[in-house]
């Protein structure tokens, strides 16, 4: 399953790089195809052309590399919030732990995508504002599962004999319980890319994506709504069946990952 | 629970006046005069200091005031979200009833033929469909039954001719006046009694004394109560009854016209979030179920010969049935965000509608409200679960 997972992964990554010069077309040029648009998949254009014209194959190539990178930004700005507020808040204990397992579970319990949303739509565009309000959604889970396995390791002997050995809080937190934290946090980090690609592409859905300028699979899904009308499934049916490809590789590595890291789940 | 509403709150708060700068300015990105700008500041209060806009937020909260909208009109947020939140509601209760329905029943049977084929092709089932973007999933389906087949509307709530739902009483005041009516009440207050009654033997309570003083409230509070109710509907002259869910709606006013165009426009949205949440409780149904049917009890049961629907759906499922509860929970709040873009894809005039129109609006005020909104709902949600759990669980006793 990981390996089925990661093999669609990495495919599509390496069809988001290879992309613009695979593709056929600009994919952002309109009217390749001489109006009347959108039309239906034919010799030239395999997977039909959208309202503006644009070819949707080369569209379909290249537009996952906004939708890859809001994902990936927003697991990395997750790992770099998440990670180290649960290490320090769990391994300090009493009110400061207190303080941050409020907050944390206040926006665990929140609707996740009405928070993206708002916090998307009041910084405004860009890859990174959206990769930020996605990030908001997931720290919380970071941070829980950092700290019920840093609670856990806490009291595993092995830190009693490193802290009678006289290894100060630092060395605790990052030599003896960091690595055994970690294989918890990349799955965490795998399952979460599923959820951020699904979130991304609904943020996009919603009006809040990048822009026109650029080929995004979201704002496909986004612009083929208005078409649906006339019947044009091929706008929107290339560019969803690439998120739910690539959410789907994620999430079957994610699972498949965290049965292997924990075989105890198996049973 | 209260103090993460409260922290909640604050923050969102905080959000909309810190994070953008100037929610105003923004507001008009710049394109409008320094007197547009000052009045909508002076409007909606944001050109006072911090804290004092701080606790007149909270103070109006506290009687269910968000504020007022950005728009030219400075509507109240509050009535906009409290009409558009039926839509939503029925959306919501539709959707999670499908996917409770989509998801014990086929986690059940996967349970049942553990390793099957059967088994294999549910989980895939819940995985894929778990990938999928639900809006993706509702174009879709709207392409095929729609556009393709005809068979259902292609967005909207019902038929504009069709509205308003609700049904309208007429009634006549009574004759005579009050003191006949109340007299006329009097079987309301034995009603009240025998409730009280049947409460009293249910908890096995003495009648004599603290039984007689429960009995005696509720037959006086449950007579005047009635009686003063009836009054004022009836003194009112027309009664309408509406709850603003459009298929129970058409079931009181006993209209099968409007009953079957609710439930025609209704069907596909809410298939859509019912199956996008339906892969959750398949894989929970399915884990649990397996782990029940190892169970003593279980085994006990078909010893003793009963039939295997029998053991499976009243023993097994019974007691498997309780983290779906939670789970339903949950879900409330993933939910939510899922109807957001449903209502998005199927032009469903709910809160997930508002929210979106708001933000094409660039109106943080709103914005600011509707989330506020969806938090306290997701609390109280919870809180209902939390209830329910401990109601069904003869271990939990508060």
């Amino acid at each position: 399953m990981t390996l089925l997972g990661s093999v669609i992964v990495l495919s599509m990554i390496l069809l988001t790089v290879v992309g613009p010069w695979v593709s056929p077309h600009d994919p952002t040029a309109i009217n390749v195809r001489p109006p009347p648009n959108p039309g239906p998949p034919s010799g030239d254009f395999p997977l039909g052309t959208n309202l503006l014209g644009q070819d949707m194959l080369s569209r379909v190539l290249c537009g996952g590399s906004i939708i890859l990178q809001v994902a990936l930004l927003s697991v990395l700005f997750c790992f770099i919030i998440g990670v180290p507020v649960g290490l320090l808040s769990s391994y300090a204990g009493g009110t400061l732990d207190k303080v941050f397992t409020l907050v944390m579970d206040s926006f665990y319990a929140f609707p996740g995508l009405v928070l993206a949303i708002a916090i998307a739509a009041i910084m405004g565009r860009g890859v990174i504002n959206m990769a930020l309000s996605i990030a908001v959604v997931y720290v919380p889970s970071y941070f829980r599962i950092v700290r019920s396995q840093v609670l856990t390791i806490k009291e595993l002997p092995y830190t009693e004999a490193a802290q009678a050995a006289g290894a100060g809080g630092r060395t605790i937190l990052l030599r003896y319980i960091l690595p055994n934290v970690l294989p918890s946090i990349v799955i965490v980090a795998t399952v979460n890319f599923a959820d951020a690609i699904l979130t991304a592409a609904g943020l996009t859905f919603v009006g809040l994506g990048v822009g026109i300028d650029v080929p995004d699979w979201g704002w496909d899904l986004t612009q083929g709504r208005q078409l649906l009308p006339s019947g044009a499934w091929w706008v929107i049916t290339f560019p969803g069946l690439m998120i739910i490809l690539l959410a789907l590789g994620f999430t079957l590595m994610g699972e498949g990952l965290s049965e292997l890291l924990n075989p105890r789940l198996e049973q | 629970m209260i103090p993460m509403v409260l922290l909640l709150l604050s923050i969102v708060f905080l959000i909309v006046r810190v994070v953008p700068g100037d929610p105003v300015l923004l507001h008009f990105e710049k394109k409008a005069s320094e007197e547009a700008i000052a009045e909508m500041r002076h409007d909606l209060g944001l050109d006072k200091p911090l804290h004092i806009q701080y606790f007149e937020y909270l103070a109006g909260l506290l009687h269910g005031d968000l504020g007022k909208s950005m728009a030219p009109g400075r509507d109240s947020i509050s009535q906009q979200i409290f009409s558009a939140f039926p839509a939503t509601l029925e959306l919501a209760l539709f959707s999670i009833l499908i996917a409770v329905g989509i998801g014990t029943l086929l986690g059940v049977r996967a349970s049942r033929s553990y390793n099957s084929v059967q088994d294999h092709l549910v989980r895939v089932f819940g995985t894929v469909i778990y990938a999928i973007p639900v809006f993706f999933l509702g174009m879709i389906l709207l392409l095929i039954f729609s556009i393709n087949l005809n068979w259902f509307p292609a967005g909207g709530r019902t038929q504009p001719t069709l509205e308003p739902f609700g049904l309208t009483v007429n009634l006549s005041e009574p004759v005579g006046g009050f003191i006949p009516h109340f007299l006329w009440s009097l079987p309301a207050g034995f009603v009240f009694l025998a409730i009280c009654f049947i409460a009293l033997k249910r908890k096995h309570m003495k009648f004599w004394p603290r039984g007689m003083v429960f009995s005696l409230l509720a037959f006086f509070t449950g007579w005047s109560v009635y009686a003063m109710v009836t009054w004022y509907f009836m003194s009112a002259g027309v009664l309408h009854i509406s709850t603003g869910l459009y298929t129970i709606d058409s079931v009181l006013e006993l209209n099968i016209v409007k009953f079957v165009e609710a439930v025609r426009y209704l069907f596909l949205p809410s298939l859509t979030l019912g199956l996008m949440l339906s892969g959750v409780f398949i894989r929970l149904t399915r884990s649990n179920m397996l782990e029940t049917l190892r169970q003593d009890f279980v085994t006990a049961a078909k010893a003793r010969g009963l039939k295997e629907s029998t053991v499976v759906y009243g023993y097994a499922f019974r007691n498997a049935f309780l983290p779906i509860l939670t789970m339903m929970g949950l879900q409330f709040a993933m939910l939510l965000g899922g109807a957001i873009l449903t209502e998005t894809t199927f032009s469903w005039p709910g809160l997930g509608r508002y929210i979106v129109d708001r933000i094409n609006f660039r109106d943080y005020t709103a914005i600011q409200g509707a989330v506020i909104f969806f938090g306290i709902l997701v609390a109280i949600v919870n809180l209902i679960v939390d209830i329910l759990y401990a109601y069904l669980d003869p271990r939990i006793r508060f």
